[in-house]
């Protein structure tokens, strides 16, 4: 069956050729995701923190970011020159929350990243080769993670000396054994999969087959936890800086905008709404960016 | 054996009248039986044959009632088991009927049972659901007792878990659970796909063995006509959710007409008492039941097509209860 | 001459503490260049197992696989990765054995990339469309992914795949048991015209003995990882000699009216060969077992023309 007539295969081969060069891989992911309107307002609200944070200095100056001015206390949002309102100090919200941005979405989304990269790896590694070298990476990073986050980071820190690179890289440790579980789990089962042993018999060497085959298939979980997780890490590097580690006032950055207004939280909500709307907005944009992605990359849930 | 004259004064055990069930998909509608009709009497099996997608298994889950509740439902047709319309009874009905009076054997035995319960505390489970006649736990026991002898393992083997049982073993269970309420209608869906044949024939046997010793009556769903051929009284054939023929075992398996589908799937069987070189295939594909065909559902794929099978629906043959639906056997007919 | 030939290949799986599964147990297969060999066997039978073994998949416990006349079990990786491409496997599931995120062109092409079989991408994307249309695939499904298309279109990509690097011996793992009936046909067929074009040699596993009738020069009937009989495929269905053949074929139900005969079913079930102990394997099934089947390993033994059968029943 199915032997068409050569002029219909010749016909067919030049409207194939064009097809075929049309189709890029990632300009096909990037059609896929643009039909889905909640991940491309996801990538908007992300793209505009992210101008945000790259022109702050043309926004807004760093000195009314951390100048403190006791007379301008607590100025309610909406007033002239202060569009936020002011917090404890005097010191204008908007600016403190344009120049935070710098800090708080490299610990963020640095953490996170950092982690996938290394955990992704590990965790691959772990899962696809099984055996001696999967319970020795996963013994070791239960060994790890049986330490609450907190005492591991604050540890590291200490032992580094308070910075933020060493917090982000504490706080990279601290998040590797999860990743290398989220990623192990999923590549396992991807690994038992019949095309995995199809590509070993055409001669795929095994660094292609975890690239090319596991990693595609396993992407859509740890895509998911990643989004998820950059909010939880700009707040826990806040806790950090709460206890005198990591980013040291006055340097303004989210989380420990959130820390330091908590005391007048009742009597003063907006000091503690705005640097919490950021981080909220933050995370869902990244949150529904991180779900597009995903069905973008499934050709099953293709149109 | 049973013979397929069907009695006109007894009821029999099910009449589907005209059944349609259809899947509202988010692409369309996938018509998934249409029109369907076929009786069992008592004690009678009837094969239900067809490829992937013929609708076999959606005309089960019908009679059952167990389509979907989201997507699946059946604009029309009547489902009569024993003079009663299934289709009008209330889900709490329906629960007391499936089980105790209509069971089901599902395909895969390896995941219809669940593994973390005893064997026995399975079998035992599914005559307490249907305990009318209030049994105590001691009778219900012997009951478990008596049905795994009854199916040919020892009862001493009741506490064991599903994995300590082979495939054929957990069929065996699976089997016994169907019959645990005697219900008077079984539905086997492909019971012994998933089993080697020296074990599937242990378990035909065993089925055609209780089925004469209780009476029951059975539609036995499989894509095998050696199977079918072995165990059934009646065959239905069904293409892309219509049944395209149905008589009597003798009349699809020794008789002279027949519909193009089925003269295909008997010529793409490879066969172990004929020698062939060469299998015949049935040109192209299943269509697609979003999609179905216009006029006879098989046109596409049929070789003695004709003009008039391309739109409107065929003209219905029936000799003596055999029923073909090809327009081909009605022009021999009239000519 | 043969172009594949084992000797005493071995596969055991350690399942626990001086525990082993004699999956393969010294089996001794020989094909000759364009044949086919067809292995039958129930599940659990180490048929499979053979097919990797046969592939270099997974490594042998012990024995000889000779390609060619080379031993591929000792023969350098440089070697051995100029032998694979000669070597090839359809397997069964057209559902699991292709990467889901992978278009036509992609799968088909994956071989001939992984190789370097052509020069650039016009050569390849030819070469994409040529094998498409060997297997009968139009063209029109070239950016398709396998979830939008049935069994029998993806078993034709497997069976593009397994061409693509025109090898000279293809393993077929159960290539049809997942399909209809109708597409069974399809497939087997397009399998056969591609043995008579490439000069292919084949060969064939599968549990179903009536499929393997049609496409087999010799049967090789496997029990519980050992052969039992072999024979020319035409002497095996005239006169099959060992009592699990017999059984085997008289349980496969023909689409012919009438009853499963009671008398010829095999009683008990297919065991793991864990650690087994000597003698017949089939013994505790065999309806004409004989004390003397438990006493000692029961050898392969020539009954004449290339008949060979492991009972004590015959020959000897």
């Amino acid at each position: 069956m199915g032997t068409a007539t050569m002029a219909d295969i010749d016909l067919k081969k030049i409207d194939l050729k064009k097809k075929l060069k049309k189709k890029g891989h990632s300009q096909e992911i990037w059609r896929r995701f643009k039909k889905n309107r909640t991940a491309m307002v996801g990538m908007f609200i992300f793209v505009f923190i992210l101008l945000v944070m790259i022109f702050a200095d043309a926004i807004v100056s760093y000195d009314t970011a951390v100048t403190q001015k006791i007379s301008n206390r607590f100025i309610p949002p909406g007033s002239a020159g202060h569009l936020f309102g002011t917090d404890n100090f005097g010191r204008d919200i908007l600016a403190r929350i344009v120049h935070g941005s710098r800090n708080s979405l490299l610990m963020g989304i640095g953490a996170v990243v950092i982690g996938i990269v290394i955990g992704g790896l590990l965790g691959s590694i772990a899962g696809f080769y099984g055996g001696g070298i999967d319970s020795f990476i996963v013994r070791t990073m239960d060994t790890v993670m049986c330490i609450p986050l907190m005492l591991l980071v604050l540890s590291i820190v200490a032992a580094l000396g308070a910075s933020l690179v060493n917090v982000l890289i504490a706080m990279m440790i601290a998040n590797v054994p999860h990743y290398i579980r989220i990623v192990r789990a999923a590549v396992l089962s991807v690994a038992g999969q019949d095309y995995i042993e199809a590509a070993r018999a055409c001669g795929t060497p095994n660094f292609l087959i975890i690239l090319k085959h596991v990693i595609p298939n396993a992407i859509g979980p740890i895509i998911v936890q990643a989004t998820m997780a950059v909010g939880t890490m700009i707040i826990h590097a806040a806790g950090i800086s709460f206890l005198g580690m990591g980013i040291q006032p006055p340097t303004p950055e989210w989380g420990a905008m959130l820390n330091e207004a908590k005391n007048y939280m009742v009597d003063y909500p907006y000091t503690v709404i705005f640097p919490g709307l950021s981080i909220g907005l933050t995370a869902l944009s990244l949150n529904l960016m991180g779900d597009g992605l995903r069905d973008a990359l499934d050709p099953k849930l293709r149109d | 054996m049973l013979k397929k004259t069907l009695d006109k004064n007894t009821v029999p055990v099910l009449d589907v009248r005209n059944l349609e069930a259809v899947y509202q998909m988010d692409e369309g509608v996938v018509r998934a039986v249409n029109d369907v009709s076929f009786t069992i009497a008592e004690g009678e099996t009837m094969g239900l044959v067809g490829e992937t997608g013929a609708g076999k298994t959606t005309t089960a889950f019908s009679i059952l009632r167990l389509l979907p509740e989201r997507t699946g439902r059946i604009p029309r047709g009547e489902i009569f088991y024993k003079g009663e319309n299934l289709l009008k009874k209330t889900p709490d009905e329906m629960r007391i009927i499936r089980g105790s009076c209509i069971s089901m054997i599902f395909q895969d035995p390896m995941t219809a049972l669940n593994p973390i319960l005893t064997v026995g505390d399975q079998i035992l489970e599914s005559l307490e659901i249907h305990n009318i006649e209030n049994k105590t736990k001691k009778e219900l026991e012997s009951r478990v007792d008596e049905l795994m002898t009854l199916v040919g393992i020892s009862p001493a083997r009741k506490n064991e878990y599903p994995h300590q049982f082979s495939g054929g073993m957990k069929q065996r269970i699976v089997i016994a659970i169907a019959l645990a309420c005697e219900p008077l209608l079984l539905i086997a869906d492909e019971p012994t796909t998933a089993l080697d044949v020296t074990i599937q024939a242990q378990v035909l046997v065993l089925m055609e063995e209780l089925k004469g010793r209780l009476g029951t009556s059975m539609i036995m769903i499989s894509h095998d006509l050696g199977v079918v051929a072995k165990t059934c009284d009646s065959v239905a054939i069904m293409y892309a959710g219509e049944i395209v023929e149905y008589g009597t075992a003798k009349d699809i398996f020794e008789g002279k007409v027949h519909h193009p589908y089925t003269l295909g799937l008997f010529q793409a069987i490879p066969r172990l008492d004929e020698d062939t070189l060469r299998l015949r295939p049935i040109n192209g594909l299943m269509p697609d039941p979003s999609d179905l065909p216009s006029g006879c559902k098989f046109h596409p794929r049929c070789v003695d097509c004709m003009d008039e099978c391309r739109d409107g629906k065929p003209y219905p043959y029936n000799q003596n209860g055999h029923r073909i639906l090809c327009n081909l056997l009605q022009r021999e007919k009239r000519v | 001459m043969s172009m594949l030939r084992t000797v005493n290949l071995k596969k055991y799986f350690k399942i626990g503490k001086n525990r082993f599964l004699h999956a393969v147990d010294g089996v001794n297969v020989e094909i000759d260049a364009g044949s086919t060999l067809g292995v039958v066997g129930e599940s659990g039978c180490g048929k499979s197992t053979m097919g990797r073994l046969v592939m270099g998949l997974l490594p042998a416990t012990s024995g000889e696989i000779f390609y060619d006349g080379v031993d591929i079990l000792r023969c350098t990786k440089a070697e051995l990765a100029e032998r694979r491409r000669k070597m090839q496997i359809i397997f069964q599931d057209p559902y699991s054995s292709l990467n889901p995120r992978m278009s036509v062109f992609e799968l088909i092409s994956e071989p001939l990339v992984m190789n370097r079989a052509c020069a650039n991408k016009k050569e390849q994307l030819a070469r994409v469309i040529e094998l498409m249309e060997i297997v009968g695939l139009a063209g029109r499904f070239i950016n398709s992914y396998p979830h939008e298309m049935d069994g029998g279109r993806r078993q034709r990509i497997g069976v593009a795949r397994a061409i693509a690097l025109r090898p000279e011996f293809i393993v077929c793992d159960e290539p049809v048991s997942a399909l209809d009936v109708s597409i069974q046909a399809q497939i087997l067929n397009l399998l056969m015209d591609m043995q008579d074009e490439m000069k292919l040699t084949y060969m064939f596993i599968t549990h179903d003995l009536s499929v393997v009738k049609h496409i087999s020069d010799e049967i090789m009937v496997m029990y519980l990882g050992q052969c039992v009989e072999r024979a020319r495929s035409k002497e095996l269905f005239k006169n099959p000699l060992h009592p699990y053949t017999q059984a085997l074929l008289s349980a496969i139900p023909q689409p012919v009216l009438g009853k499963l005969r009671h008398d010829k079913l095999l009683r008990g079930e297919v065991t793991d060969p864990i650690d087994p102990e000597p003698g017949c394997r089939f013994a505790k099934r065999c309806n004409v077992m004989k004390p003397e089947c438990i006493e000692h390993d029961i050898a392969l033994q020539d009954v004449g023309s290339g008949h060979f059968v492991a009972c004590v029943l015959c020959g000897g």
